[in-house]
């Protein structure tokens, strides 16, 4: 009977997140675009569902509710069903969309999309080679082995992510890294960007103007394109088309110049924006939140030992919303930066993918965190991996890449101070 | 070198709706082998017979403005492309017919473009949702054009022009669909050629020939205007 009750439980909140990825991806990761695969919305929320439902998982865990043996069912039955999907459901459809996008392949695709999973099944196999993360005694087609490379996956992405995150987020927030930046400044830029414009303009009347004299006066300089052209272009005389190409270098110069202003220009009015936004209420509170959370990286980064393994249970609950708030953010500005109307499913099939292997690692590494009787479930759940390998594995992959986040800011951030001076 | 007038068009619209193609259909008469994203803003430039064949015919420059981007980018790349809409004398509006998103997108690419508009008649939007008064006092010229008709197929051609009727409407534009990959749209003596060469006539005479009694003192007037602003913004 409690089973039956502790199940509806579930699956209303399983409902409930479903919607919540449907919503979000609706709203926020496609406003601009048109859906027209359905399959890719209900892929992504349906991933998004399992994600959380694991989180909410533990939290139950640790709060006692539900019975136990009830718990323990639907952890199983969540986990089989988010490897079902993140082996082999998101990677087909990957495989499938970008065949789509092919246009030599397109005949074929279902072929061609079958050949690309069986490639990832392959080099995903092969992944659990040289890492030393299961004991010998389990068979091939046990589930240890598929969360084992799931596992190591997602841990190294986890780590990566949390390693920049450590040194971006102080970064972002802290005042006292914000460069000066000034209306007058901008201005200045916009007036350069506004004067290459024009260059290029002038430049591009003369190319035109004298196209179209050499049109009316009957030579034929069109687009000396093939190898018959090269050929004339070597041997004619015409000054004309010499002179041409040389302005062409000249205007093509230009517009690279054009381009780096223009960028330029961006960076400094999101540099004033995020200067205005620390001003205010909103800003000052996520300041704050910044230095809190730069001693608690900044901890990380150094290991030293809890003195509580409470406190650390209310640091995996703010770690787990903050992460789930912050990676859809980071997927949401990724996603706006590199998608096209012809690229967007594939984006976000991909991104389902990290948030799904991201959500799974995530689990295996928040034992880490638990207070020790809690850590039983999982451990039974997820059977005998050597989990001590991750927890080392994610420590290193953090190092690095903090490490090396540190080197590519300060690198930037020295950047551009020079930059300005040039102006 | 003749030193001829200008005008500048923009040409507006999402990311890969297929502008820079457009652009340099109407500007090279080739079609373009290896579109590629636009940063920032790709001008090109036309020479266009104003009033072709009679007695007042005059040669122009007309700069086509190709500004990349899309609608809901950061509202920091918002107003640095604000700049690009400066003393703006015509607008094509361009959509990808296989993407009604794309269509819908241009009423606020339209509503951003005019709202910067310096000059004085520029049109002032309060609360940023479409208003047709708008439109219809609006002293800038817009053109509709359609893009990857090739791709419709026969049977929902009536339905997608039915709906381009209705935004060209609403927008008091006249409209045109093409292919960028095929010249043959844009051949002489098509009627899309007399639409494109109409709207750049209306252009011009918006620009420079205005309904003054005394059109060559307006005229004249314009163009020292026209030299200062070409330096200071």
């Amino acid at each position: 009977m409690s089973f039956l009750v502790d199940s509806v439980i579930m699956f209303t909140s399983q409902v409930l997140f479903f919607g919540f990825g449907w919503l979000f991806f609706m709203r926020q990761l496609f406003k601009d675009y048109e859906v027209r695969q359905y399959v890719v919305q209900v892929v992504f929320s349906v991933t998004f569902a399992f994600s959380c439902t694991m989180f909410e998982l533990i939290i139950f865990e640790i709060l006692g509710a539900l019975s136990s043996s009830s718990r323990y069912f639907h952890w199983k039955l969540n986990l089989y069903v988010i490897l079902l999907v993140l082996i082999f459901v998101v990677p087909f459809y990957i495989g499938y969309f970008v065949v789509s996008n092919i246009r030599l392949l397109q005949r074929q695709r279902l072929l061609f999309a079958c050949m690309v999973w069986f490639t990832f099944m392959y080099f995903f196999w092969k992944l659990g080679d040289p890492f030393p993360i299961l004991s010998p005694k389990h068979g091939i087609l046990s589930i240890e082995q598929l969360i084992s490379r799931v596992g190591v996956i997602g841990v190294t992405l986890m780590a990566l992510l949390s390693g920049f995150g450590a040194v971006n987020c102080p970064y972002t927030y802290m005042s006292y890294f914000l460069r000066n930046v000034t209306d007058g400044d901008i201005l200045a830029l916009e007036r350069r960007l506004l004067q290459t414009m024009d260059m290029i303009v002038s430049k591009k009347k003369r190319i035109a103007m004298t196209r179209r004299q050499m049109y009316q006066r009957g030579e034929d300089q069109n687009k000396q394109t093939g190898f018959w052209g090269m050929i004339k272009s070597v041997t004619s005389t015409q000054s004309g088309s010499e002179n041409l190409s040389l302005i062409q270098q000249e205007v093509d110069a230009l517009e690279e110049l054009s381009r780096q202003l223009f960028l330029e220009t961006v960076d400094l009015q999101s540099t004033k924006e995020r200067i205005e936004y620390s001003k205010t209420f909103q800003g000052k509170y996520f300041n704050f939140l910044g230095y809190f959370f730069s001693i608690y990286c900044v901890w990380k980064i150094f290991m030293v030992k809890f003195w509580s393994q409470h406190i650390s249970f209310i640091l995996v609950g703010i770690i787990i919303v903050t992460s789930i708030r912050g990676l859809l953010i980071t997927l949401t500005k990724f996603f706006y930066a590199i998608s096209s109307s012809k690229s967007s499913n594939v984006i976000v099939l991909v991104l389902a993918q990290i948030m799904g292997m991201y959500f799974v690692s995530s689990v295996l590494l928040m034992r880490m965190s638990m207070p020790l009787e809690y850590r039983s479930i999982v451990t039974e759940v997820l059977g005998e991996l050597q989990f001590n390998f991750y927890h080392r594995w994610f420590d290193v992959i953090f190092l690095v890449s903090a490490l090396s986040s540190i080197l590519f800011l300060y690198l930037a951030h020295k950047q551009a101070p020079e930059k300005h001076m040039a102006l | 070198m003749a030193s001829l007038d200008r005008v500048k068009v923009l040409v507006l619209g999402d990311s890969g709706v297929g502008k820079s193609s457009l652009v340099h259909l109407l500007c090279q008469n080739q079609v373009l082998g290896n579109p590629s994203w636009t940063v920032g803003c790709s001008v090109d430039v036309r020479i266009h017979d104003y009033k072709e064949g009679t007695p007042e015919e005059k040669t122009f420059y007309i700069e086509l403005w190709d500004v990349g981007g899309s609608v809901g980018s950061a509202s920091s790349l918002k107003s640095t492309r604000a700049v690009f809409y400066n003393s703006v004398n015509g607008i094509i509006l361009v959509h990808d017919l296989t993407n009604k998103k794309s269509s819908q997108n241009l009423y606020r690419w339209s509503l951003e473009a005019l709202n910067r508009d310096s000059s004085p008649t520029g049109v002032i939007v309060s609360n940023g949702d479409y208003d047709r008064e708008q439109f219809a006092e609006n002293p800038v010229p817009l053109l509709l054009i359609g893009t990857k008709f090739d791709q419709i197929p026969e049977s929902k051609r009536s339905e997608v022009l039915t709906r381009t009727a209705f935004l060209s409407e609403d927008f008091i534009a006249e409209e045109i669909n093409l292919d960028c990959t095929n010249p043959r749209y844009l051949a002489a003596g098509t009627s899309n050629a007399v639409k494109l060469s109409r709207f750049f006539d209306k252009v011009i005479e918006k620009r420079y020939f205005t309904r003054d009694p005394s059109p060559m003192a307006a005229f004249t007037d314009r163009k020292r205007f026209n030299f200062k602003s070409l330096h200071y913004d």
